[in-house]
């Protein structure tokens, strides 16, 4: 029971990093209706960010940079690319975005090498007990910011001018065009936003017990995709219950392994994506999304 | 009348592509009147409000020819959220209302093309005055008003940019007649309040109505213009759009061979 209720804690945190990367992949495609691929390469670049300057300017101001300079990056692909780009489908974008993915990845591990880069996070490796049970102070902070970042994510999307823009938008282009809504900073900052919020989910992602930022972190990224395609694409909520759903259940069939051995081994990794095919078989359009995917 | 002081569209050409859907049209709508476009489906009515309004984009369209002033400033050529800000905002075909967002979301989202808080503020007391039923259903999605009530939350919507001019592309489309009636007398009071007003609409009768000028425009081509009442006596338009055979016209009993043109109704 300990065991469980430690693994549920540990799901229900990494489950809150994916559900904050899920949400910027959920916010482009809403603005943009691009599927966005190089989300992987946003989040290794605000990781790579602070773990280069920390060291420089301390932990704090490495991390409004790493901030910063994800949004920069999402903000650059769409102003560059992405706003230029006179394609008919957003098919194309999608595919678009796959090599741009391919190149900022690329050269970041080049950057990084083989080293595994400490973020220099406060938090270290201390533990907390809350009873019996014993979780991360990493996995506690993670949970808080993802938690206050996704509030305030909603509390914004719900009630200012941009949010409106945002979700007018996302219903009718052509409307809000005709409403005097700009669409170009609305796609701006959907990037932008997508990029911040990837940044602090690479954080809590390369700190304890992770070893730190390496080569390998973009998998995190490419975890969070059926935590958003299995909410359903165009839908916040759905975001934020894929990301809980894919934490929870990777960290328990890697808790369990042992008991699921017959499964084979590293059937936590695999296991985002096996629920994702259950639940796209029964609800093609994610649990709580409106389009179906045919219509990417 | 003044060119420059309202809407002028001069010599415009429009193409989807190689599919030319506009040629040589000029249309003008003086400030403070009401003028009305009639035609078919096809003529290029939509299309001419979607040049005025800059989104040919959406439909992968283009100016060609011609240029399209308000007051003076050049608006082809320019960003949609440019013309909004010019005063020229259009509510399109269909109502298209956000039907996800509330109807007290729809009327925000009206007026995110001006930044102005105090004139928003007003422009909403102008809107909930007019469409008091907007004030009762402000938290309810717009997806589950009514049709008629729809309508009246686009032109509600549009009016939050407080236009000076504003462009009505069939308002009166798909609605029961009593409703159509009250968007007439709708459109009629945002015109008295001072907004110029260029209505696109197949229902003719109401249109010339309302207009102090038309302009009949079919296969991309202004046939027709002049002043309502004119154009309303014309055995053209009594004919072809307010379906009245020639026969009726003169007086003459109705011959029992029926009417073949493809036009009458």
């Amino acid at each position: 029971m300990i065991t469980f209720l430690e693994l549920l804690a540990n799901g229900i945190s990494i489950g809150a990093l994916y559900s904050l990367i899920a949400l910027g992949f959920v916010v482009i495609f809403k603005a943009t209706e691009v599927v966005n691929f190089a989300h992987a390469s946003l989040l290794l670049a605000g990781g790579f960010v602070v773990a280069k300057l920390h060291p420089l300017i301390g932990f704090w101001p490495a991390l409004a940079a790493g901030i910063a300079g994800a949004a920069a990056v999402g903000a650059l692909i769409e102003f560059v690319i992405i706003r230029r780009a006179n394609v008919t489908s957003h098919s194309v974008l999608a595919i678009v975005t796959i090599g741009v993915d391919i190149v900022l990845v690329t050269e970041l591990t080049r950057q990084i090498g083989t080293d595994v880069l400490a973020l220099g996070d406060p938090w270290g490796d201390q533990v907390v007990h809350l009873g019996p049970v014993a979780i991360a102070q990493t996995r506690i902070m993670a949970l808080l910011a993802a938690g206050i970042l996704i509030g305030s994510f909603l509390l914004a999307f719900k009630h200012t001018g941009w949010g409106v823009a945002m979700r007018a938008t996302a219903e009718d282009h052509e409307t809000a065009a005709l409403m005097g809504i700009r669409l170009g900073r609305v796609s701006l900052g959907a990037w932008a936003v997508a990029g911040a919020l990837a940044a602090v989910a690479a954080l809590f992602l390369c700190v304890f017990p992770t070893p730190g930022l390496d080569r390998s972190t973009t998998f995190a990224a490419i975890k969070a995709f059926p935590a958003a395609i299995l909410g359903g694409l165009d839908s916040t909520t759905g975001a934020l219950v894929g990301g809980l759903v894919v934490g929870i259940t990777e960290a328990m069939m890697s808790g369990y392994q042992n008991q699921l051995s017959f499964l084979g081994r590293g059937i936590g990794d695999a296991a985002p994506f096996l629920i994702m095919t259950i639940v796209l078989l029964i609800r093609p359009a994610g649990l709580f999304g409106t389009r179906e995917l045919s219509r990417v | 009348m003044n060119a420059t002081d309202g809407l002028a569209v001069r010599d415009l050409a429009v193409n989807y592509g190689p599919v030319r859907a506009l040629r040589g049209v000029s249309l003008e709508v003086p400030r403070g009147d009401v003028v009305a476009v009639l035609g078919g489906n096809g003529a290029g009515k939509s299309t001419l409000l979607r040049a005025i309004s800059a989104t040919l984009r959406f439909q992968r369209g283009g100016i060609s020819a011609g240029e399209i002033t308000f007051g003076g400033a050049r608006l082809s050529g320019t960003a949609a959220a440019a013309v909004v800000a010019k005063g020229v905002v259009q509510v399109p075909e269909g109502r298209r209302v956000f039907a996800r967002m509330t109807v007290e979301e729809n009327l925000r989202a009206g007026a995110l093309g001006v930044r102005d808080r105090r004139g928003t503020a007003k422009a909403r007391d102008r809107v909930l005055a007019l469409f008091p039923v907007l004030a009762e259903r402000a938290g309810q999605r717009a997806g589950l008003l009514s049709g008629g009530e729809q309508q009246m939350l686009a032109i509600g919507r549009a009016l939050m940019a407080r236009p000076k001019a504003l462009l009505l592309d069939e308002p009166t489309l798909g609605l029961a007649p009593m409703m159509a009636t009250r968007i007439a007398e709708t459109i009629r009071e945002i015109n008295a309040q001072g907004t110029s007003v260029l209505l696109v609409e197949q229902n003719a009768a109401l249109a010339l109505a309302l207009a102090s000028r038309a302009y009949v425009l079919e296969v991309g081509e202004v046939v027709l213009s002049g002043p309502a009442a004119e154009l309303a006596a014309s055995d053209e338009v009594r004919r072809r759009y307010l379906g009245i055979t020639a026969d009726e016209v003169t007086g003459r009993p109705a011959v029992t061979r029926p009417s073949l043109s493809r036009w009458s109704a």
